[in-house]
């Protein structure tokens, strides 16, 4: 292996300029003659607009324009993903225009936009615009949305229900559980989470009248897909006429695939005013637009025989998507989550019902994991209480029924079918690492010290690598999800990478490099990787669903796949060979059993200086595209394992050890693997124990609108991390890579939670709450059924 | 609109400036230097510190007016040339970043944190970086680079 190449822990290209403060995020951008927006937003959850009088405002210092819902007279901004009731019909999709015409539907729904020479113009002026609401009840209870009675949000769904889904065999779940010597069954809350990105959204829109080209500069995870969605749905902009670029983006956690009212705001004022508008949320403003995540809440239940062996699975889920449908929405508590309801177990028989609710809060849509995270918590939850009830080790409740690694292709009773994976050897590797069996030892110590102490796991998969087209297509997507690459090679052997994947903390310009110049042999400063503007990169679907290297970067080798066959061409007529008998191997091409051979960098050269060339037979130049559209979705896996300490007097529960082993097939760079699965445990740890998007039940006001009210992980909150890997490859993609943006955030969870519970199970505490808050710890332990004993 | 008149990374630096202007927007909007960053609206991110007469303040806390006349230094202004301050370099040798965006108020933190206590403990870094949110990292790298930070600095 080269020190740079693939399996190095090769330091990161982009990290000089992020160090020096010379990154380029959308707001550090600025045009010529701009202009700066600021959003009125309603302060209501639910309500009509009686009247706007904007008088006032208009003529404020400073103010360029103000238009409301009565002006704009474009279209509504589109779902991606269309789902089927158990009745067949189509889900309700109700209009989402980016400024509301006549009624409010969250606090923070758009109302007006007002354009100013400055920022604080434009915001002074919007506090001048006087609005007469007329308020509705509102409607904010997941568990309570589809109820009888209950206000609606709209009109066409009633009881608040957008579909109400199915999948797997009901007569065979049935018959399975009517044939249990058991049945475990469960009540779960997967509570509502911010994804708080650290760069707040921001949108710049130009106009260029002389062109008539539009140009977004945006915090998205996906630029061709904004140019698709505003271009086609939204503005009516064909593509050649509209440029998006997505610069360096400070984090999405999928926050930022979906395709925001902003963006089309600035987007479409822009041309009206002729000059280039940017917006720019406040932290507060994005924790009242930005599409949130989870929202679920689950009833369950599994059907074992005497020994504990799983016969059949029961889930009945209802997910809230919020007022709104936002560009995923549909998708997560689907075919991202009832999809995944066998987990790693052989579980024969499985339904699922998932009914989703309209409610007066913010859109709920895919966050780190997205539907993943709310089905392994479920199912680990319920495999440790169903462990406890059938007085069962809940390590080998597991084992036996784990899917045997001998079984893949393993076809799943939920649609999908795992192309390798082994549980096994994850967990035992996990076990070990976490010194699993010296835990009493530890627990017995921690009690000395008044400690009470817990160790909890999840043996967990995920369905990543997003996704085969014809697939998604059948299970309702209205779009392809296949990947984008070309690789450009220049005259003189350098190479530029374009790639419909976007970075935004991934470390693509490290890792595609990385990739490109082991496979072309040249050293890895000669690779430049390009991504986020569609008018370099011919097309691409973006980052989400821990696709890039599995989706994108298998679009790379298919492109250098290309370059390769024809850069052998033009070296066997350099070698005057057969091209049947060029090899290429470490950026040189040789001719089988002879000495003769040429290197990458002059084929690349005579590629562009044809004097002596196959001319007939081959176009000069050396520029591939290919596109690659996955075959099947990639199945990650593995083992978390969590222990906790918590404080009986306190309530305070601290993670005093973490181990991770993940599945992820090959990889790159293990230190941006092991960087991407620290981020994910801990917002997997912040669920758990500290996050919780809160909304008042009766007024819809989010409560917990601010860093001072909604608890992020912070540096004290987690401890360093065990991570390692043990790799199966994807045997469906030319890498073997499955993906790892996601597994972190999807396995963690109830690892935490289970260990809370094995904390505080000599007490006789079940059940716990996410996120388990020092507060509800001290109230489970003062409630529970046997005292902690005077100390 | 007052003027405003401050040293910023070595250079002088003047602009008009309405009185609420921050000094994280005087920076940013008056100067141009968009390293630093704005992740929050209640001063609990971390993202825009910089150091003012040495010592690391948040500047989405205090006014433009309020550092007249101040030494501030922003993450523009830690490198010697192309030679990264040793703490830029134990974030790139640890992989102490991932989007970038919490960066540079995260190693404007951690240089004032190691100035005041050269020899910080694991406890004392993740205590001393509590001001600072990363969504990216969960830290483990970051409390890393600090560390090793802590001991380039001292050579």
């Amino acid at each position: 292996m080269a020190a740079t190449g693939i399996g190095a822990s090769v330091k990161r290209k982009e990290d000089y300029r992020f160090l020096t403060g010379q990154g380029t995020y959308t707001d550090d951008i600025n045009r010529h003659g701009q202009t700066y927006a600021y959003i009125l937003r309603s302060p209501h959850a639910h309500a009509e607009i009686a009247k706007i009088d904007l008088s006032a405002a208009k003529s404020a210092p400073g103010v360029i324009a103000i238009l409301t819902g009565a002006d704009y007279d474009k279209g509504g901004l589109p779902a991606g993903w269309q789902i089927h009731s158990k009745d067949g019909s189509p889900m309700i999709e109700p209009p989402h225009l980016p400024l509301c015409k006549d009624r409010v539907r969250h606090v923070g729904d758009q109302v007006a936009l007002v354009v100013a020479e400055t920022y604080a113009q434009a915001k002074d002026a919007a506090e001048q615009i006087s609005v007469t609401y007329k308020e509705l009840p509102a409607i904010i209870s997941t568990g309570d949305a589809d109820k009888a009675g209950k206000p609606q949000v709209w009109a066409d769904a009633k009881n608040n229900t957008c579909f109400d889904w199915h999948i797997g065999d009901k007569a065979a779940t049935d018959a399975a559980f009517a044939k249990a010597h058991h049945v475990t069954k469960i009540d779960l809350v997967n509570q509502r989470l911010v994804p708080n990105a650290m760069e707040p959204r921001a949108a710049v829109g130009d106009y260029d009248r002389a062109t008539g080209e539009y140009t977004l500069y945006t915090t998205s995870q996906n630029p061709h897909v904004i140019r698709l969605l505003m271009g086609a749905f939204v503005l009516q902009i064909p593509e050649h006429k509209l440029r998006v670029v997505a610069p360096d983006v400070g984090g999405g956690f999928g926050s930022k695939i979906f395709h925001y009212a902003e963006e089309a705001l600035v987007t479409w004022a822009s041309a009206k005013i002729n000059r280039p508008i940017k917006w720019t949320a406040e932290r507060s403003e994005s924790f009242i637009t930005d599409a949130q995540g989870r929202d679920h809440v689950s009833h369950a239940e599994l059907a074992m025989d005497k020994d504990g062996k799983f016969l059949g699975l029961r889930v009945s889920t209802i997910a809230n998507m919020g007022a709104y449908l936002s560009t995923f929405a549909p998708c997560v508590p689907t075919y991202l989550y009832a999809t995944l309801l066998a987990g790693v177990y052989k579980t024969p028989a499985i339904y699922a019902e998932v009914k989703a609710v309209f409610t007066n809060t913010v859109c709920v849509d895919a966050y780190r994991g997205a539907g993943r995270p709310e089905a392994t918590y479920l199912l680990e939850r319920l495999v440790d209480k169903a462990a406890r009830e059938m007085k069962m080790d809940r390590v080998e409740i597991r084992r036996k029924n784990f899917i045997p690694t001998d079984a893949f292709p393993y076809q799943t009773p939920v649609a999908l079918q795992y192309d390798s994976g082994d549980y096994f050897s994850t967990l035992d590797q996990a076990m070990k690492t976490a010194d699993w069996a010296g835990f009493e030892g530890r627990r017995a110590e921690a009690k000395k010290r008044g400690k009470l102490r817990g160790i909890g796991i999840s043996t967990y998969l995920e369905a990543c690598g997003i996704a085969p087209s014809a697939v998604v297509g059948s299970l309702g997507a209205r779009a392809g999800l296949y990947e984008c690459g070309s690789i450009r090679v220049h005259p003189t052997g350098s190479v530029t990478v374009f790639t419909g994947t976007h970075s935004h903390g991934q470390g693509h310009e490290t890792t595609f490099s990385q990739l490109v110049s082991d496979t072309l042999g040249i050293p890895i400063e000669n690779v430049e990787v390009s991504h986020g503007d569609t008018n370099k990169i011919p097309f691409g679907m973006g980052t989400y669903g821990s696709r890039s290297l599995a989706v994108g970067g298998s679009a790379l080798v298919k492109a250098m796949d290309k370059i390769i066959a024809k850069a052998k061409r033009i070296a066997a007529h350099l070698m005057e060979a057969s091209a049947a008998d060029v090899e290429f191997k470490n950026g040189t091409f040789t001719v089988a059993g002879t000495d003769k051979s040429v290197p990458f960098g002059t084929v690349a050269l005579t590629a562009y200086v044809p004097h002596n060339y196959p001319i007939t037979e081959l176009e000069p130049g050396l520029e591939e595209t290919a596109f690659y559209d996955p075959l099947n979705f990639t199945y990650p896996g593995g083992c978390h394992i969590c222990e906790v300490e918590v404080d009986p007097d306190t309530g305070v529960t601290t993670v005093v050890n973490f181990t991770a082993v993940d599945d992820v097939g090959r990889v790159i760079n293990p230190m941006i693997v092991e960087g991407q699965i620290h981020g994910g445990v801990t917002q997997g740890i912040g669920q758990a124990l500290l996050e919780n998007c809160v909304y008042d039940n009766d007024s819809g006001q989010l409560l917990t609108g601010s860093y001072m009210d909604y608890c992020m992980p912070r540096a004290d909150d987690v401890p360093s991390y065990k991570v390692g890997t043990h790799a199966t490859m994807c045997t469906h993609n030319p890498l073997g890579s499955k993906g790892v943006g996601e597994v972190g955030a999807i396995g963690s969870t109830p690892a935490v939670i289970n260990a809370v519970l094995d904390a505080l199970a000599p007490l006789g505490v079940q059940d716990i709450t996410m996120p388990a808050t020092p507060l509800k710890v001290w109230q489970a332990i003062q409630g529970a059924p046997t005292k902690m004993a005077a100390e | 609109m007052p003027t405003v008149e401050m040293t910023v990374n070595g250079k002088r630096a003047s602009a008009q400036v309405e009185g609420r202007t921050l000094l994280v927007q005087f920076l940013r909007e008056k100067l141009g230097l968009t390293g630093t960053h704005i992740g929050c609206d209640t001063s609990q991110c971390g993202a825009c510190v910089v150091h003012v007469d040495g010592r690391a303040v948040k500047s989405c806390t205090m006014l433009a007016v309020q550092a007249a006349g101040a030494a501030v230094t922003t993450i523009e202004g830690l490198a010697d040339g192309t030679t990264l301050h040793p703490m830029q370099e134990a974030f790139r040798d640890h992989h102490g970043l991932q989007c970038g965006f919490c960066t540079p108020g995260m190693v404007m933190t951690a240089i004032d944190l190691v100035k005041n206590n050269p020899n910080p403990s694991e406890e004392q870094i993740r205590h001393g970086l509590e001001g600072n949110i990363c969504r990216c990292t969960g830290y483990h790298n970051i409390v890393k680079a600090v560390k090793s930070g802590a001991s380039a600095m001292k050579g």
